[in-house]
């Protein structure tokens, strides 16, 4: 079973690096909203550094929700999604197999290039621990509320807007926790209690998203 | 491959959003015959093939095997079904090998890939990535890769769409074999398959299904 399991998420990793590769223009689009902040607001350096952290947890969210549909969308389209659902695995299991692979594939390499775009931004030092540490207890809600949203949109053929619309107001407590813990780190008075609230959204969505998107996919496939 | 001696639908009707497709349908199927459903378009052959792997929901009926009720019952039909709808699920950045690969590895019928590449006639391009292929070609790996599935029964969705002279040889050659050992088809073709006459049964869906123009929202 758990084999299984990896055969689907390492498919869909390859899949995220090798069709076009997804994930390095999800990497550059990234960079890019976050360089254009800069331009826009003038190089101001103490501005620069005030928006630093709205203006990368911001960014990531955009670049994260721009690659949502590739979750569902090219399985539904081929009949693999049909042949997931006949298969002996869960579609549970799937859709979880599915959302590490999207985490994997976009999330992570976002967090890997976050501390070079923060030098950009003149960010505060005292902020890059608790940035780091509260993207990596935070994206991975990003990626699994994305995938409800995913699997509720994918069987409509313009769900792309759609499809925002349901899933950026519910990141917005990543968001609010994600600047709070690092607005914590830099200040002294500990980022715990934010980091905290970050682990719970990320749990909570852990633990419904298999059973809301599995549903939500059948629906889809009938 | 699990035996399985009787397979029956009792009294199926299916809906698509508000709108009944089938109504009232019965059949019975018996090892090593094939199931040829028939029908103009839109007679509802893809609703019937897609209902019985369990991917739409029933309004009213049963579907038997050996006796016991196994709608829904979505375990026996990872084990027993092995289904083909009109789309390939073939994964354009892989090569043949590799998409038939991952999914033998999740039905666990490895040692079945390179006997049904060579039972479609296919094997000279397992290392070509699927995005070369032509839809014929491609719809040969789709049903290679279907081969490889331990089901004793099988549902195929216009298996024979793009397909040459040849590779109707070849399927139906499969067909036959898969059937000699004990195993059933359902298929839902316009094509002839080249397989003996007393191992087909012609299934006519007309008049189970529900034409767009009947008014009411129910079965008649």
């Amino acid at each position: 079973m758990s084999a299984h399991f990896w055969s689907v998420v390492k498919r869909d990793i390859k899949i995220g690096w090798q069709g076009g590769s997804t994930s390095s223009m999800v990497v550059a689009f990234f960079t890019i909203v976050v360089t254009l902040f800069p331009l826009g607001i003038g190089p101001e350096q103490s501005v620069l550094a005030r928006i630093a952290v709205g203006v990368i947890w911001v960014a990531a969210l955009l670049a994260c929700l721009l690659s949502l549909d590739r979750i569902f969308q090219a399985d539904y389209e081929d009949g693999t999604l049909d042949q997931y659902a006949l298969s002996r695995l869960p579609l549970e299991l799937i859709v979880i197999g599915k959302s590490l692979a999207h985490w994997l594939t976009t999330s992570l390499p976002l967090i890997l290039i976050t501390p070079l775009l923060a030098v950009l931004l003149n960010m505060n030092d005292a902020a890059f621990l608790p940035l780091i540490y509260a993207m990596l207890i935070g994206t991975p809600a990003l990626s699994l509320i994305g995938t409800i949203g995913a699997s509720l949109t994918v069987s409509l053929k313009r769900g792309g807007v759609l499809l925002s619309l349901l899933i950026l107001p519910l990141y917005v407590p990543v968001l609010i926790f994600g600047v709070m813990a690092v607005d914590a780190g830099i200040r002294g008075v500990g980022s715990n209690a934010s980091l905290l609230f970050l682990a719970a959204v990320t749990l909570f969505s852990l633990a419904i998203t298999p059973w809301v998107s599995a549903a939500a996919v059948r629906l889809a496939l009938d | 491959m699990e035996k399985i001696d009787t397979f029956s639908v009792l009294n199926l009707s299916v809906k698509r959003g508000d709108r009944p497709v089938l109504c009232g349908l019965n059949f019975d199927l018996v090892s090593g015959l094939l199931l040829k459903l028939i029908g103009p378009n839109g007679s509802g052959k893809s609703t019937l093939l897609k209902t019985l792997a369990g991917l739409i929901d029933t309004e009213e009926g049963d579907v038997l095997s050996d006796g016991n009720s196994v709608i829904a019952n979505r375990e026996w039909i990872a084990r027993n079904i092995c289904y083909l709808s009109h789309k390939n699920a073939l994964k354009s950045e892989f090569t043949v090998l590799e998409n038939i690969k991952f999914w033998a590895n999740l039905w666990g019928c490895q040692n079945k890939i390179l006997y049904s590449l060579k039972q479609m006639g296919i094997n000279y391009l397992r290392d070509t990535p699927v995005r070369y292929l032509s839809s014929g070609q491609a719809r040969r790996v789709a049903l290679a890769r279907s081969l490889c599935h331990p089901a004793a029964l099988w549902l195929y969705d216009e298996p024979t769409v793009g397909i040459d002279d040849q590779g109707l040889d070849y399927l139906s050659i499969a067909m036959e074999n898969h059937l000699t050992e004990g195993g059933m088809i359902v298929c839902a073709t316009h094509d002839t398959l080249r397989i003996k006459d007393e191992m087909v049964k012609n299934f006519d869906l007309t008049k189970f299904s529900v034409s767009l123009s009947s008014s009411g929202d129910g079965c008649s």
